[in-house]
């Protein structure tokens, strides 16, 4: 079995498919950044639950 | 020639959906532009007189740029056809043949959307709701509007550009305020100038494309005075901001220097007709575009300046 030279096309996709998958990561890293400086903050509060209106 | 007709031209026939790369839909977002958004909304931030944590400044700083991104592809693919007839824009990836015009519009509208929701949750709803105006300006009452209809397209396209240092602002304040409005005003006052400056040495460029440029509805000479209005109009703005809460000796000193030689240059583009211009290749004309970027630059780099020596108390007129 011979391998044969990877298309023009195909280092394209991968191309494409590679950068999006770091945006997406580096996405995922920034939300749970932004959490992390969310709940960090001293102003921040756990919503309180009500338990039963009655 | 009405919108209609325009549209119907389609260069990018041959364009196979689905085979883009990655930088075909980053240069989609116009990368450039998208520097001038990043810096202007940047200052913004830091300069108001509230603090941000780094990551969620560095949050909504991304999601502006996104958002301006987004403008840009979705500027793209309405304008697709009028890019192809431009030396200036051919090489974009529509009318190159790299992106379709279906594509170019899902991307723009997916990203535009997920801009001004994470600018939301990341800061606050004034930023995002700005954010979602101007991106709704720029594309729908510009783009889509006006600019293949009124010679003052530029003057109206200016506000877009003028509003991510506002944004910036109502990240960290959650308000609009004097200073965020004047920065404002600094943008769309210097728009004019600058980019008529650029079709008065670019010429044929948006007289083949139809747009009504000022140059090609109003003449070369109307063109030449109206750089001048706006730049005595604008020095005006410019130093006055200097005795406003974003301004102090740093930045007026700037602001006089930049100013000056701005002044100088349209003075000389007024005096010019075409023959002088075109014998020395629009020299002045090309001066004045080069200049008025860095005018911005430095205009925004002092205001910057302010901001952090009134961290260490030494910012302002006090």
């Amino acid at each position: 079995m011979s391998f044969r030279e990877e298309h023009e096309l195909h280092k394209r996709r991968f191309g494409r498919n590679l950068g999006l998958g770091l945006v997406l990561a580096g996405f995922v890293a920034l939300v749970f950044g932004m959490t992390i400086a969310k709940v960090s903050n001293e102003d921040f509060a756990v919503p309180k639950i009500e338990q039963g209106a009655d | 020639m009405s919108d209609a007709s325009l549209n119907t031209a389609s260069p990018v026939s041959h364009t196979q959906e689905g085979e883009a790369g990655f930088g075909d839909f980053f240069a989609l977002l116009k990368p450039r532009v998208m520097t001038l958004v990043v810096f202007t909304a940047l200052v913004g931030l830091l300069a108001a007189p509230v603090g941000v944590h780094p990551v969620i400044g560095f949050a909504a700083i991304l999601f502006i740029a996104v958002g301006g991104g987004a403008s840009g592809a979705l500027n793209m693919w309405w304008e697709s056809d009028i890019d192809a007839l431009m030396k200036r824009t051919q090489k974009r990836p529509i009318p190159a043949g790299k992106v379709t015009r279906d594509e170019a519009f899902a991307f723009g509208i997916t990203l535009a959307v997920m801009s001004v929701v994470m600018l939301w949750l990341a800061t606050n709803a004034l930023a995002a709701g700005i954010l979602a105006f101007t991106i709704f300006f720029y594309v729908v009452i510009y783009t889509i509007g006006l600019k293949r209809w009124t010679p003052q397209n530029i003057v109206i396209g200016g506000a877009a550009g003028a509003f991510p240092p506002m944004i910036g602002w109502a990240a960290a304040t959650g308000t609009v305020s004097l200073e965020s409005v004047l920065m404002f005003a600094l943008i769309f006052m210097w728009t004019p100038p600058h980019f008529w400056a650029l079709a008065l040495f670019m010429r044929g460029d948006y007289d083949t494309a139809g747009v009504p440029m000022l140059t090609v509805t109003h003449g070369r000479r109307a063109t030449r005075v109206h750089i001048l209005v706006y730049t005595v109009l604008l020095a005006a703005l410019a130093i006055g901001a200097a005795f406003t809460g974003i301004g102090g000796p740093v930045y007026l000193a700037v602001a006089v220097i930049f100013n000056a030689l701005f002044l100088r240059d349209a003075i000389a583009i007024w005096r010019r007709d075409e023959d002088q211009a075109e014998a020395d290749n629009y020299r002045v004309e090309k001066r004045a575009f080069r200049l008025s970027l860095w005018y911005l630059f430095a205009h925004f780099t002092a205001i910057l300046a302010e901001a952090a020596l009134s961290g260490l108390g030494l910012g302002g007129w006090t």
